[in-house]
């Protein structure tokens, strides 16, 4: 089933070629060969040929790069994406119990500055409750079959599968409306700054218990986050909306292609949530405010974002 | 037991969609889903050849490993068959498949898929034989009535056969050696690993 780690780029190689040139290398010149493997040799792509079906999907005959296709969905892709959602909680769980809560050093102050405003916030919470759909109805797809089917059986595995392939090509609607409204509301605070590279240099504070590196409104995490949910959002809206839209873009090796990367992209950013999920909850002392109510504690702004506090000061916020 | 394939001469496939009509008409198949298709390679050239092509009914079924639902089988007579009441019409068994068998109704607009339909070697699905139910939703199940599947049965050349595959292999081979030349058993080095030799 495993193909190894080459398998997987060749196989994008592979499709890659054969998106940019289906059908090029003209079998029109050419005589049938002797057997299968030497036809498979000799086109090293589909085989094509005209059908009286008014379908041009219709026409290929044979498409070999199918085995390919499944070998790397279910073979690299899932396990890939499987230990690196395994290996995801683990570290999380680990730094948990080595860090624990990240508590405010300073103590809370009982004073409150408005950190997000309503906007803000509604374009987070449609963006996260849509990804959370999206996310659990695609892991379905991937390892619903393996870890939920033998709970509940066939029948209602394929109820909860259809809602939730309804949900998914629903929800993803407002999801990119979501992502599209925070890029536009929070694209010029995410600007990479030397600031930031302090931030890098000190692992934002995150291991060491006092340290606090300066940051703006989003620290350089953050704004790691940002574009890896933004630079995400594009690749999972691109090849999904290809694959909701099957053959009307693209041909078949286009459609293989674009339900890897969709389901790769899909992974790596539930993986990347699951750890903005964590510190943006349980993980941190007052973070949860920001999103929930908006308003944050002062002292937990001045050790979190501390430029950001001193900006909203000057600006005649309530510090 | 039998293990059933599909085989398509194609030094004798006249492209007279016989088996096409054929599969349509016994099944009852919907507008817009072909089980069975002719696909004509170098169309008015220099080794022109046609080809009868539906579900080859694979010894490791690409669309069985896909399907996140499960809901393909495979019987004692090494025919995959599929429950349309589990299919959830996703489309992964398409992408996979090296014959382009599964087809798919158009349900509702854009791409939006219906449950899928392919061909099932004539012997229906997954409930009771030749009732009411089963035709409507898988056509005809000829294997219960002891008779092979009538595309092949109606092909004017015998150019396609169906049956136990070292039966047609053997009457492919004798072919070959008596007329001495031969374009290959179409799609068997895809759909059965050993069946490359033939």
């Amino acid at each position: 089933m495993t193909i190894g780690k080459g398998g997987i780029l060749g196989a994008v190689l592979l499709t890659l070629v054969l998106l940019f040139a289906p059908f090029a290398s003209g079998l029109a010149q050419q005589a049938p060969p002797a057997n299968d493997a030497a036809l498979i040799e000799q086109l090293k792509g589909p085989l094509a040929g005209r059908v009286s079906i008014p379908d041009a999907k219709s026409g290929l005959l044979i498409q070999p790069q199918g085995r390919d296709w499944r070998q790397t969905l279910e073979g690299p892709v899932k396990a890939g994406g499987g230990w690196l959602l395994i290996l995801s909680v683990v570290a999380i769980a680990l730094f948990m119990a080595i860090r624990g809560r990240i508590k405010v050093d300073s103590g809370l102050s009982g004073r409150t500055i408005e950190r997000f405003n309503g906007i803000e916030r509604f374009a987070h919470w449609l963006t996260a409750v849509c990804f959370i759909v999206l996310g659990l109805s695609g892991l379905n797809l991937s390892f619903g079959k393996s870890l939920i089917l033998p709970l509940i059986g066939p029948e209602a595995f394929t109820g909860l599968s259809t809602f939730g392939k309804l949900a998914h090509n629903y929800l993803s609607f407002p999801f990119v409306f979501g992502v599209l409204l925070m890029a536009v509301l929070w694209i010029r605070h995410n600007i990479f700054t030397g600031v930031d590279m302090q931030w890098f240099r000190q692992g934002g504070g995150l291991f060491s218990r006092g340290v606090h590196p300066p940051a703006g409104k989003f620290n350089g995490g953050q704004k790691v986050i940002f574009w890896l949910v933004v630079l995400g959002a594009i690749v999972l809206a691109v090849s999904g909306y290809i694959l909701m839209f099957p053959f009307y873009f693209t041909d078949m090796a286009g459609m293989q292609l674009s339900l890897i990367v969709h389901a790769i992209a899909g992974m790596v950013m539930v993986a990347v949530i699951l750890g903005h999920i964590y510190i943006g909850s349980i993980g941190m002392e007052g973070a949860f405010d920001a999103m929930g109510t908006g308003q944050v504690d002062v002292n937990w702004a001045r050790e979190h974002h501390s430029l950001w506090v001193k900006e909203q000061s000057r600006a005649g916020g309530e510090d | 037991m039998a293990r059933m394939k599909f085989l398509c001469d194609s030094e004798r496939c006249v492209e007279c969609n016989a088996c096409v009509t054929a599969c349509k008409n016994e099944h009852e198949v919907p507008w817009g889903i072909n089980r069975r298709r002719v696909v004509t390679l170098n169309d008015g050239q220099k080794g022109e050849r046609s080809i009868s092509m539906a579900c080859m009914h694979c010894e490791d079924a690409p669309c069985m490993a896909v399907c996140p639902v499960d809901c393909f089988y495979k019987t004692d007579d090494g025919v995959v068959l599929h429950s349309k009441d589990l299919c959830i019409g996703c489309g992964y068994c398409f992408y996979a498949c090296p014959f382009g068998a599964p087809q798919y109704p158009q349900v509702g607009n854009f791409g939006s898929r219906g449950k899928m339909d392919k061909c099932t070697f004539c012997a229906g699905g997954p409930e009771a034989d030749n009732t009411k139910e089963e035709y409507a939703k898988y056509g005809a199940n000829r294997l219960a009535e002891g008779k092979l599947p009538l595309c092949a049965e109606m092909c004017s050349t015998k150019a396609l056969l169906a049956g136990d595959g070292d039966v047609i292999a053997d009457i492919y081979k004798q072919r070959v050696a008596r007329r001495g030349y031969g374009s290959g058993a179409w799609g068997w080095a895809t759909a059965y690993k050993t069946g490359s030799s033939a």
